[in-house]
């Protein structure tokens, strides 16, 4: 069994073993999910330090034979792209099990589910079959159904069945985007590598990228298919919003990349304009809608539409640059988001509250949290020296030369992220304290212990982006040239 | 000795961190820290300033980032134009810090002030030592984000967390124009090295739009930092923060790196016609509007802001003039009077009970004897009165007007001056003169501020020297390196410059100590232009009209649509799945089902009916057969 098989396997026997205790062991079973999350986390460093920068292809691959008569494959693999997600993931699926501490009904439950979720992701991102994809893509649905529709907030079950429909109404049209590739293949195959050699005529590489882009549009979510993300955003609970936020939407984003456009080149760039525009308007729309919010966690949800929007912006144009940025963003948003989805949760367990109108003066009383709230806030809205603007930045660099007066619009996104973030600060922490909250107590040590890992990592990419970008550069500059993109 | 440059940005970061992390610890010993750190950077600056007079130039670099092959680099370049400014920062910086540990003694975030300021330092400097336009965009915008944290430094007022936050946003509008400007020029002409623009590389471009468009886009970022109009209206509230800020990042060095970036870029703007003349169009409205908004101001900081915004626009006109030694020479001066104006504010608030508006000053001469002086000084520095540096400066840049034919520009600034010399002396007469109008005792500041203000006086008074006949325009031969123009004294136009400085000194004397009902006669008589002045034009009434409230709104709208249309759409195809799903289950339930149900129902019933036959009687059965051999043979017959 290889190191990637362990990894998509590890969070199944942490689960399977959470199921055989007693449901009252709490603190066991929080410990023992935690340690499954910390093995993951131990595995992806082995993974990334075995890594070879120097090849392009697919590292650590492992493939037998499944189903035999239809030609599936468990075929796992890694380049620089899973990498970066795989980090991702094992980074944050840790870090929120931490701040998972807070749950207290149904602890068995939640745990157990927690790490199927974990598999789900890890699995959507190492495999190289359409087959397996489409099976993992949909195992990270149910957990996430559940944990959104059990331990949510009022509105859960609107939540989650909206999230839960949305999304499996895409992924219907994903899976004949993958039937119609397995048939027009010869031989038939669900093999991602194979099919990349297959030259399909235009027209078929259209219909296809269409079903395809219209799954992966979901769940990025992609302008004007994101309405389900606030409303799941607002109902899960802390960690799971940070899953969804860090991890989930990427899975969208790297379906382009991984299957959109390595096996329908031609038919991506014929979309790229479309795609290019979607992208402009989730960035000043999600910036506009985000700064009329009054709740904070939602404010933060349609910030993500507007980042987003930047990947997206950074895939349309097809230079190596634009799509070196956008991977560096769905790195990046991760960490930063992911960790703006912790704050909001810290606010929420002390107030009970997410109105941003009724806080003010919380940095007198929090200094530490604010402090931290004022760091995260800063990286999200693009300030230089920290992770979120170098990927921006890059994007926007990719996409100038392609497309002007988007890349001149998509500017206007920088400064609305100020313009919303400055104001929710504005509005939580600076001004006169209300005396309402004059009890609430300082961010605890364990809460710091889930952000400082984040934070730091905010500042090490913002002030030497080549600790990232050596592992992506090669996999990126092989995939634009069998694009068809510019390298310079 | 690269490393010995590197740490004079690095000293004051590495005071930011130790006071961010062991602030608490150290609580008061945190000033020292900074005061430190600065002190050790302005030493070692001198050393590397002592290089480059003596003709070195230093530049190193280190690749950051590679965009299409082209790699984007960050790194030390100490010429004459930087080391001009590394003078002014270290040095400015350090007196400011040591003034802020007596001027910020009561306040409970004491520590915080000087980690700010500490963070401050190594921006500025790490903007000041740029070697590409990307270095410079990145600690432009960090030195934006300080001037937003000392702004709101006493967040608890709403409106000192307004006013960074109107000041940070401002600025960006003006950033998202650099950004673009890199861009365009990085693409054009494949470079962002300073080291590479050079009038050769312009002209390679000459009849092109694109340079000249990068040009003005990098402008605008200009425009937003160093608050030229429109961009100007958030310089004054950023009058919220400490005096200390104010005059170090408000006044002194952030305001003005504006001008450092047009005249780093200078052989670009001057290489196009277009470009220039909207530089120096710009600078001289902003230089003239700025100077009658400050006419009829009251608060003493905001007199001192539109002075400022004033000074700023005088040297991006001489900018664009051509005056890139004059405009360098004039930053400079401008630096030490107005730090030593903005200190001496501070010190009159300090000493008055926190007190700004001068209707309630009055007769500070006698009891503060060392602000009164120093603020003189100041005075009549940027008022413009030989021999004190502000005259050389002016003169340098009215000159450079007069000399390149500018003639409407060399009017309007001459006019500006007349302005300055009347705002500035309305104040000095309002402040020290006449009797102390407010209930309050007013008292002199502590040494720790004093001998600030004392060596930034004998600075004010002198530094001017190094650019005057006496020392025969070296400051300009060592700016520009022996390559440009060197204007030699007009007596022309000092003759104008000086009638000027005596004409508003003369009517400041006439309304504030001879005649002090007349200015409220006249404020009377003409109060459309006295209102006008007083509300500045109303534009941030216009801007809070048209923009703010339109963006507010945009939002608002976006946000109902989005719930309304967007999800409201996608929740009407769930409803309309359930009620579908209704639709189908009656056509089911009654349909189908009802079909199935009627099938059975028709079998039973008809069934039912066929069953009355079967009786089990023999004779019935008899009967039956009996009566259809009847129908047989009928019909067979």
């Amino acid at each position: 069994m290889g190191l990637l098989s362990w990894l998509v396997f590890t969070p199944i026997v942490g689960m399977i073993v959470i199921m055989l205790i007693g449901r009252d062991q709490h603190k066991l079973i929080r410990n023992l999910a935690t340690f499954t999350t910390a093995c993951e986390l131990l595995l992806v460093i082995a993974v990334l330090a075995k890594f070879d920068l120097s090849q392009t292809g697919m590292q650590f691959a492992e493939r037998a034979l499944w189903i035999p008569q239809l030609g599936v494959y468990y075929h796992l693999g890694l380049d620089g792209i899973s990498l970066i997600m795989l980090v991702t993931t094992g980074l944050l699926s840790f870090l929120a099990c931490v701040a998972s501490f807070g749950i207290r009904e149904r602890v068995k439950e939640y745990f157990a589910l927690y790490l199927l979720l974990e598999t789900g992701m890890i699995g959507t991102f190492v495999s190289l079959d359409l087959f397996l994809f489409y099976i993992f893509w949909e195992v990270v649905l149910v957990p996430m159904y559940f944990l959104i529709g059990i331990w949510g907030g009022p509105r859960k079950e609107y939540a989650a069945i909206k999230f839960f429909l949305y999304t499996l109404a895409g992924s219907m049209f994903m899976l004949i985007g993958i039937l119609a590739l397995y048939f027009a293949s010869t031989p038939h195959t669900f093999n991602m590598l194979a099919l990349g050699q297959n030259q399909f005529a235009l027209h078929f590489q259209q219909m296809v990228f269409l079903a395809l882009f219209l799954g992966f549009a979901i769940k990025v979510p992609i302008w004007p298919f994101h309405t389900w993300l606030p409303d799941a955003h607002v109902e899960a609970p802390t960690p799971i919003s940070v899953i969804l936020a860090a991890i989930l939407l990427k899975m969208g984003t790297y379906g382009f990349f991984r299957i959109s456009y390595p096996i329908l080149p031609q038919a991506a760039r014929w979309f790229g304009p479309a795609m290019g525009i979607l992208a402009v308007i989730g960035i000043i729309y999600g910036g506009f809608v985000a700064f009329a919010q009054t709740d904070f966690k939602k404010m933060v949800a349609y910030s993500s539409v507007s980042h987003m929007g930047f990947v997206l912006l950074g895939l349309a144009v097809f230079t190596l640059t634009g799509f070196q940025g956008a991977l560096l963003q769905m790195f990046t948003h991760g960490l930063i988001t992911g960790a703006l989805f912790l704050l909001v949760g810290v606010l929420y367990d002390r107030a009970h509250i997410r109105d941003l109108n009724s806080f003010g003066g919380l940095w007198v009383k929090l200094p530490v949290y604010g402090g931290i709230l004022i760091f995260c806030s800063l990286a999200s809205l693009g300030l230089p020296g920290l992770a979120g603007f170098v990927s921006e930045f890059m994007v926007l660099l990719g996409s100038f030369p392609v497309y002007r007066w988007m890349t001149a619009a998509a500017c206007v996104g920088i400064l609305l992220a100020a313009a919303y973030l400055l104001y929710m600060i504005q509005r939580v922490l600076l001004g006169s304290l209300n005396p309402k909250w004059a009890h609430l107590k300082d961010i605890s040590a364990r809460e710091i212990f889930t952000l400082v890992p984040l934070m730091i990592l905010i500042l090490l990419v913002g002030v030497y982006p080549k600790i990232v970008l050596q592992y992506i550069a090669p996999t990126l500059e092989a995939l634009v040239k069998s694009v068809g993109g510019t390298l310079a | 000795m690269v490393i010995r440059a590197v740490l004079i940005p690095i000293l004051p970061l590495l005071a930011f961190v130790t006071i961010v992390f062991f602030g608490g610890a150290l609580k008061r010993k945190s000033a020292w820290v900074a005061v430190g750190a600065s002190l050790a950077s302005c030493l070692l600056a001198g050393f590397e300033i002592a290089n480059v007079i003596g003709g070195n130039t230093l530049y190193a670099n280190a690749t950051w980032l590679v965009v299409n092959r082209v790699p984007i680099e960050f790194g030390v370049l100490i010429d004459p134009l930087s080391a001009m400014m590394l003078f002014v920062v270290t040095f400015v910086g350090s007196l400011i810090v040591i003034y802020s540990t007596g001027y910020m003694h009561k306040d409970p975030r004491y520590p915080k002030f000087f980690a700010y300021l500490s963070l401050f330092l190594f921006s500025m400097l790490g903007l000041v030592l740029s070697t590409t336009l990307v270095q410079m965009y990145l600690f432009w915008e960090l030195v934006g984000l300080c001037s937003y944290f000392l702004i709101g430094f006493w967040f608890e007022k709403r409106s000192a967390a307004q006013a960074g936050r109107k000041a940070f946003i401002t600025n960006r509008i003006g950033d998202i124009g650099f950004f673009l400007g890199i861009a365009t020029f990085f693409y054009a002409t494949g470079t962002v090295r300073f080291v590479d623009i050079q009038p050769e590389l312009a002209h390679a471009y000459a009849g092109s739009w694109i340079l000249p468009v990068s040009a003005l886009l990098l402008f605008s970022g200009a425009i937003g930092k160093s608050a030229q109009f429109p961009l100007h209206v958030w310089l004054p509230d950023a009058m919220e923060g400490p005096t200390p800020v104010s005059a170090l990042i408000h006044a002194a060095t952030m305001v003005a790196a504006g001008i450092y970036l047009v005249a780093r870029l200078f052989p670009l703007f001057h290489a196009f016609e277009i470009t220039s003349q909207v530089v120096a169009v710009i600078g001289t409205t902003t230089a003239l509007g700025a100077a009658y908004f400050a006419l009829t101001q009251f608060d003493i900081k905001k007199v001192l802001a539109y002075s400022t915004i004033s000074q700023l626009g005088y040297m991006v006109a001489a900018l664009g003039v051509g005056g890139l030694a004059a405009g360098s020479f004039h930053l400079m001066t401008h630096a030490f009077f107005k730090a030593l104006l903005f200190l001496g504010a501070g010190s009159v608030i300090h000493g008055c009970s926190d007190v700004q508006d001068l209707r309630e000053m009055g007769g500070l001469r006698k009891s503060m004897p060392i602000t009164f002086w120093t603020f003189l000084v100041a005075t009549l520095a940027i008022t413009g009165f030989a021999p004190l540096s502000g005259f050389w400066s002016k003169d340098e840049i009215l000159l450079s007007a007069f000399n390149h034919q500018h003639l409407i520009i060399f009017w309007v600034l001459s006019l500006t001056a007349a302005m300055t010399s009347f705002y500035m002396f309305r104040l000095l007469f309002l402040a020290f003169f006449g009797k102390t109008r407010g209930k309050f005792h007013a008292h002199e500041s502590p040494v720790s501020m004093t001998i600030p203000l004392i060596i930034l006086a004998v600075g004010s008074a002198v530094i001017g020297l190094p650019g005057s006949p006496v020392m025969d325009h070296w400051f300009q031969s060592f700016i520009l390196g022996g390559h440009g123009e060197i204007h030699h004294v007009n007596s022309f136009v000092v003759a104008v410059s000086t009638a000027m400085c005596f004409l508003g000194l003369l009517i400041a004397l006439i309304f504030y100590i001879v005649q002090p009902e007349l200015p409220k006669k006249l404020a009377e008589k003409s109060w459309l232009f006295y209102s006008a002045s007083q509300n500045k034009l109303w534009f941030d009434e216009l801007y809070d009209a048209s923009f703010i409230r339109g963006f507010k709104s945009l939002a608002g709208i976006l946000f109902r649509f989005d719930e309304r249309v967007v999800d409201g759409c996608v929740n009407q195809v769930g409803f309309k799945t359930v009620a579908l799903s209704r639709v189908k289950n009656w056509i089911d339930q009654y349909m189908i089902d009802g079909l199935v149900n009627f099938t059975g129902w028709a079998v039973r019933t008809t069934s039912g009916i066929v069953r009355l036959l079967q009786t089990g009687v023999i004779h019935h059965y008899l009967l039956i057969l009996l009566l259809g051999v009847l129908v047989i043979l009928y019909t067979v017959s």
